[in-house]
């Protein structure tokens, strides 16, 4: 009967391509290997049943082990083509129950299953892995446990809004599905997720990486048997502390308690704009108020409706225009940065340090003060010490992170600089003079990197004798916290110092946009119609914590008179300044002089104490700053009752945002809407719901959009007036920016 | 030095076979012809002064927390340092130098080649200093002292080492000592009490010495097993030979081989003369252990590591020229030495496997000129991998930029008289150990040259060739 069996295996291998499996003694060892990434793909999917069949049919395999043969990857997830392929919630309710379904086969096989994990396991995958009696992880770095369905507006829709709550209790269960955070193997053993985790090994006779699933392979073996013999108990005792939660959650009125805590919660972070997490909240309660059956129904029929709200759209859009800005479309550069320089210890130097260092970049600070160099030096070693106080890296990685930074206060060692990021005060002048100081000492091959928010990197490259090697590197404040990296390319900028300067940002971890010159290139350009219209408002009498909640409440996460504060007043009065010379009255609105007057009193946002808000040290209650109030007294305009409703001011704000972009996409500075949609949720916060401008104007309607335009454009002109490329949509509503 | 946990689960009797049947089983090496002629005569070279050793002496190797339990480190170095002078008969003045190992520092004695040399009745004119290598410590002593009279500094150097594990530095918490140390400097009533009331439960915590790598806070246990596992050994490979470590130790023990032991009369106590942590178990009993590091799936167990281990060991270094001069017979000549450091994380306990080509091409040297092998045993897993590693094309390839296998020793040869998983590891004393039980038994089995490997922490290693002194 085995030898029938193996030969059978033989003859079926063949004609398997994502899913084989092996025989050793009595355990059945099913490896899992797409051949791209292993996702829950339809093939996969089928080929998984048919072995499962098989395994469960022959009588010689008495337990098996559930392993992945590519490194770095149990299951990444379902596969995300499947679902958007499907037209109508019906078609995705039923793929849900199909994953439902084949989940409980897993769940309830006689032969007990070990899950054998290395790298992520997320989404699907996770799933999958709860589905099996036994769970054991490698503690590689690369392994993750998670649910980031959430974070594509879905919902984990094979079971795991059931499971989990049973599993993990109801908190864990529902942080863990309602933030989609990845979980790290230490702590998912700790929680429970995991039974067993097993050490990454160094070289042997293998490669590290090899031997690592080989040793996971030997380990998950070894286990399986003592299941399948009963000598490993499948429940493990609770603790104290887990039964008397246990027992407190028994009670109905405690579980309504959290549910409703929970559902508080959501709608204050979500503003009610996201459909999943409360959706996610109903299929728990549903499990476990009217039990299983009720439960998986909820969960698939939830799945079904949510795969079609824009809102996952929105996110599953960004999160392929993610995976698109975290490739470099300008090819391999000819010589790697592996000695860099910046000039400017300030907020924004030392951030770009950070986050070099710590990807193995030799980095020299450079500034002109001993005093800036000290707070700059200070300011990295915080950071990566904070890191280690979250245990994401250990103090030993910390003290080998700064052995990469030298800082200094002269040009020594630039000569052997492969790139120059400058991070210096923004005035033409003295990027003149610095890029003048720096061209004399460096090597041929090295970049000049210019970080600048809204200076046209051409004028900047005027004074270069190499304007070839120029190009501007816009980081966003705070560097190691935000993700997006916008390039800007002049039309002398050669395609190798791109391709080198995009290199240097994806090694930094960076989302990168590469766009054309122009005066704030496409950020900035975008962002500062806004704030014009968003002092307007101030002027118009709305209280700044209003205006704050209008544009939060519209799905932007900080409103625009915290965003103001944090950009800096003065920077905003100066981008403005220097934009509205640029275009002319487009870019009018709000008065310059009230920016300026807030400037003249020191109220230049967060890093001064005072702003639009008061910020006390240790505080975090921040109240709005009446002496600003008085400001704006003087400043006053007085608002026309027909355009000035909470939606009308939302629209007001946002309409000169979208349109904006839109020019930018028009006049060549974005080379793609993708670009665009990224560039304005990951730099600026566009609401991530609505998947940045471009597919707003898409699911919104371009002709809805010019109508609400051409209405404020009555009252003030053509602040408000919509480009050509936007008309051109509205008028052929088939014109789409996304397909 | 991770094995610090262990001492307390060993426990097994006596006896067994299967030890021996594997100690004559060859790892698949070379074959090694015992009339085959040697690549070099003698590593003698023209111009260079031979550096010899006069002799070696070391206090039996005890588990700690067992009749050493009341003694300070300086006083077994004193031991061992007097042991010396007795065996040798040298005059007391007649030494120029001494340095001594050790790992974990006492920190009243912290220069304790110092404190043990003036208790041991040295001349207060001969100068002393203390240096730290973990496991390879009194290599390191015995490299300085060839160094110091290769440069024509000495003609006489001791060297040695101590480690005494039943007693550790446990300091008070970070937070507390800064307390007391404001407190000295406290000039009011009131500032005292101040400081006095800020001292909380938990800075009562004392902080024991670190039994975990620095730089990556891994245990050395820990980090045998991983490196066991990358190699694939089993943990029947294992116990196997570390139970040919203890029958080979007991077979030397019993048959009186073990001649560098010195007898130690203990203050308080009978007198010592053997080492105590000698106990050939059976392979049945081996398995019945549970892994010591990694649960449950581990392989490395308390049976299979070296154990916390008291003791200390010393030897008497010259040029040549003055031991002959002295009228000594020198035992040995001490050749090339390297030192080599890799990866702490993934390589930590590799050292002998980088270490010992590199030793052998720098002497002009192969690994069947080799009579006699003594490598440290810090755990049995680390020398299965250490042979593996250094049989695999791959690997000699992949990570020591060598075209083909190192080739690994050929078992007959290899710690015929047991080694540190039986005898005991005192960590700074067992370099000298390694060196004089090479020298003895080159005189003992006839051959010319011995190889000494050891590795350390720290991701750290050495190797040395020994060539026989002619009889």
């Amino acid at each position: 009967l085995v030898l029938i069996s193996i030969l059978g295996l033989h003859c079926e291998y063949f004609t398997r391509t994502h899913v084989n499996y092996e025989i050793k003694g009595d355990v059945a060892v099913i490896r899992m290997n797409d051949p791209s990434v292993n996702t829950l793909s339809v093939q996969m999917q089928r080929e998984m049943t048919e072995v499962m069949d098989e395994v469960w049919g022959n009588s010689a395999v008495q337990s098996v082990v559930l392993i992945s043969s590519k490194p770095g990857s149990f299951i990444a997830g379902a596969d995300l083509n499947m679902i958007q392929a499907c037209t109508t919630a019906e078609e995705v309710t039923l793929l849900s129950q199909e994953g439902q379904k084949m989940f409980e086969k897993i769940e309830k096989s006689p032969k007990p299953i070990v899950a054998a994990i290395n790298g992520s396991c997320l989404g699907g995958g996770l799933e999958f892995a709860i589905a099996c009696q036994y769970r054991i992880a490698t503690k590689s770095k690369k392994t993750v446990l998670g649910c980031p369905e959430v974070m594509l507006g879905l919902l984990p829709g094979a079971g795991g809004t059931q499971r989990l709550p049973k599993m993990l209790g109801l908190p864990s269960a529902f942080d863990m599905v309602l933030t989609g955070r990845s979980i790290r193997p230490d702590k998912a053993k700790k929680m429970g997720l995991v039974h067993q985790l097993v050490d990454t090994l160094g070289p042997g006779l293998k490669s590290p990486e090899e031997r690592t699933i080989e040793y996971l392979e030997e380990v998950a073996v070894e286990a399986a048997r003592g299941l399948a013999k009963k000598q490993i108990p499948l429940t493990k005792e609770k603790g104290l502390m887990q039964k008397i939660q246990d027992h407190v959650m028994s009670y109905p009125f405690v579980r309504q308690q959290i549910y409703n805590t929970v559902q508080k919660k959501v709608m204050k972070q979500t503003k009610g704009l996201y459909p999943a997490p409360l959706k996610i909240i109903e299929c728990v309660k549903a499990g476990l108020e009217q039990g299983p059956t009720a439960g998986y129904l909820a969960e698939s029929q939830n799945f079904g409706k949510l795969a079609m709200t824009p809102e996952s759209k929105a996110l599953i859009g960004l999160y392929h225009g993610q995976v698109t800005c975290k490739k470099n479309r300008f090819g391999t550069p000819e010589k790697e940065v592996k000695a860099l320089a910046v000039l400017g210890a300030g907020l924004m130097g030392a951030g770009i340090a950070q986050v070099s260092v710590d990807k193995g970049i030799h980095t020299i600070l450079k500034d002109t003060t001993l005093e800036g160099l000290s707070r700059g030096e200070q300011q990295v070693y915080k950071g990566l010490n904070d890191k280690t106080k979250k245990k994401s890296i250990t103090t030993f990685e910390r003290d080998s992170f700064l052995s990469n930074l030298t800082g200094q206060l002269d040009y020594n060692g630039f000569n052997k600089a492969d790139m120059v990021i400058e991070a210096v005060f923004e005035d033409l002048s003295i990027k003149h003079k610095v890029l003048k100081e720096v061209e004399a000492v460096i090597p041929p091959h090295c970049i000049f990197a210019t970080n600048t928010s809204a200076l046209p990197i051409k004028d900047i490259a005027a004074v270069s004798k190499r304007p070839e090697k120029v190009i501007g590197m816009h980081y966003f404040s705070p560097v190691d916290k935000m993700q997006l990296l916008e390039i800007i390319t002049t039309d002398k900028t050669s395609k190798d110092t791109t391709a080198s300067a995009v290199a240097v940002g994806l090694k930094q971890g960076k989302v990168i946009i590469v766009v054309g010159d122009g005066p704030g290139f496409y950020t900035t350009r975008c962002l500062a119609p806004m704030l014009a219209e968003a002092v307007r408002v101030l002027q118009e009498g709305v209280d700044p914590k209003k205006l704050d909640s209008l544009t939060t409440g519209f799905g932007f996460p900080v409103g625009a008179a915290t965003l103001a504060d944090e950009v800096g007043i003065d920077v905003a009065a100066h981008v403005a300044e220097d934009l509205g010379k640029a275009f002319g009255s487009r870019f009018g609105g709000g008065n310059i002089e009230f920016l300026k007057s807030m400037v003249d009193k020191g109220f230049k946002g967060r890093k001064s104490g005072k702003g639009c808000y008061i910020y006390q040290p240790g505080l975090k209650r921040r109240d709005v700053n009446t002496e600003a109030l008085e400001i704006l007294e003087s400043y006053k305009l007085t608002p026309n009752a027909a355009i000035s409703s909470d939606s009308d001011i939302q629209y007001r704000l946002v309409s000169r945002f979208v349109n904006e972009a839109v020019l930018c996409l028009q006049e060549g500075i974005l080379a793609n809407p993708v670009e665009g949609d990224i560039g304005a949720v990951f730099g600026l916060g566009f609401p991530p719901c609505l998947g940045g401008p471009f597919r707003f104007v898409d699911s919104f309607g371009a002709d809805k959009l010019v109508e609400k335009m051409r209405k404020f454009e009555e009252v003030f002109g053509n602040q408000f007036t919509p480009c050509q490329l936007l008309l051109d949509h509205a008028k052929d509503p088939s014109k789409k920016f996304h397909k | 030095m991770a094995s610090m946990l262990l001492t307390s689960l060993r426990s097994s009797p006596l006896t067994s076979v299967q030890a021996a049947q594997f100690a004559a089983r060859s790892l698949g090496t070379s074959v090694h012809l015992q009339a085959q002629a040697k690549s070099k005569k003698t590593l003698a070279k023209p111009g260079v002064k031979n550096i010899v050793l006069v002799d070696g002496v070391r206090t039996p190797f005890l588990q700690s927390g067992t009749i050493y339990a009341d003694l300070m480190p300086h006083d077994l170095a004193r031991a061992a340092l007097q042991g010396l002078l007795n065996r040798t008969g040298l005059p007391k003045d007649a030494v120029d130098y001494i340095v001594y190992g050790t790992v974990i520092q006492e920190v009243k004695t912290s220069n304790v080649a110092r404190e043990a040399a003036l208790g041991a009745g040295f001349s207060d004119k001969t100068p002393a200093h203390t240096v730290t290598m973990a496991c390879i410590s009194s290599n390191q002593a015995m490299t300085t002292a060839v160094g110091l009279i290769a440069a024509g500094q000495c003609d006489a150097v001791v060297a040695g080492g101590v480690e005494f594990m039943s007693d550790v530095p446990i300091r008070h918490s970070r937070r507390m000592r800064k307390t007391m140390l404001s407190l000295n400097k406290a000039k009011t009533l009131g500032a005292r009490l101040s400081l006095l009331g800020s001292i909380r439960l938990a800075h009562l915590a004392p902080e024991l010495p670190a039994v975990a790598e620095f730089s990556t806070a891994e245990t050395m246990g820990h980090s045998a097993d991983r490196l066991a596992a990358a190699f694939g050994v089993s943990r029947l490979e294992q116990d196997e030979f570390a139970l040919r470590s203890h029958t080979l130790a007991k077979k030397a023990q019993d048959s009186g081989l073990l001649s560098d032991v010195i007898s130690f009369k203990v203050p308080g106590k009978d007198i010592v003369s053997k080492d105590n942590g000698i106990r050939p178990s059976t392979m049945e009993q081996m398995a019945k252990l549970k892994p010591a590091f990694i649960k449950p799936h581990g392989t490395v167990t308390a049976a299979n590591s070296s154990f916390l281990t008291d003791g200390a060991s010393a030897v008497l270094i010259m040029s040549e020229e003055k031991a002959l001069a002295m009228g000594y017979k020198p035992k040995a000549y001490l050749r090339d030495f390297v030192y080599v450091s890799q990866d702490p994380k993934d390589q930590l306990l590799l050292g002998p496997t980088y270490a010992t080509p590199k030793v052998l091409e720098k002497s002009g040297l192969t690994l069947n000129d080799i009579d006699v092998f003594e490598f440290h045993e810090a755990f049995a897993g680390q020398i299965m991998a250490n042979l593996k590693a250094m049989e695999s094309d791959w690997f000699a390839q992949t990570y020591m930029g060598r075209k083909t296998k190192v080739g690994a020793p050929p078992m007959e040869k290899f710690n015929s008289w047991g080694g540190s998983l039986s005898l005991g590891h005192p960590f700074a004393a067992t370099g000298c150990r390694l060196v004089t039980t090479v020298a003895h038994r080159l005189q003992k089995e006839g051959g010319q040259y011995g190889l000494v490997a050891a590795c350390a922490a720290g991701g750290q290693g050495h190797a040395m060739v020994i060539e026989a002194y002619p009889q």
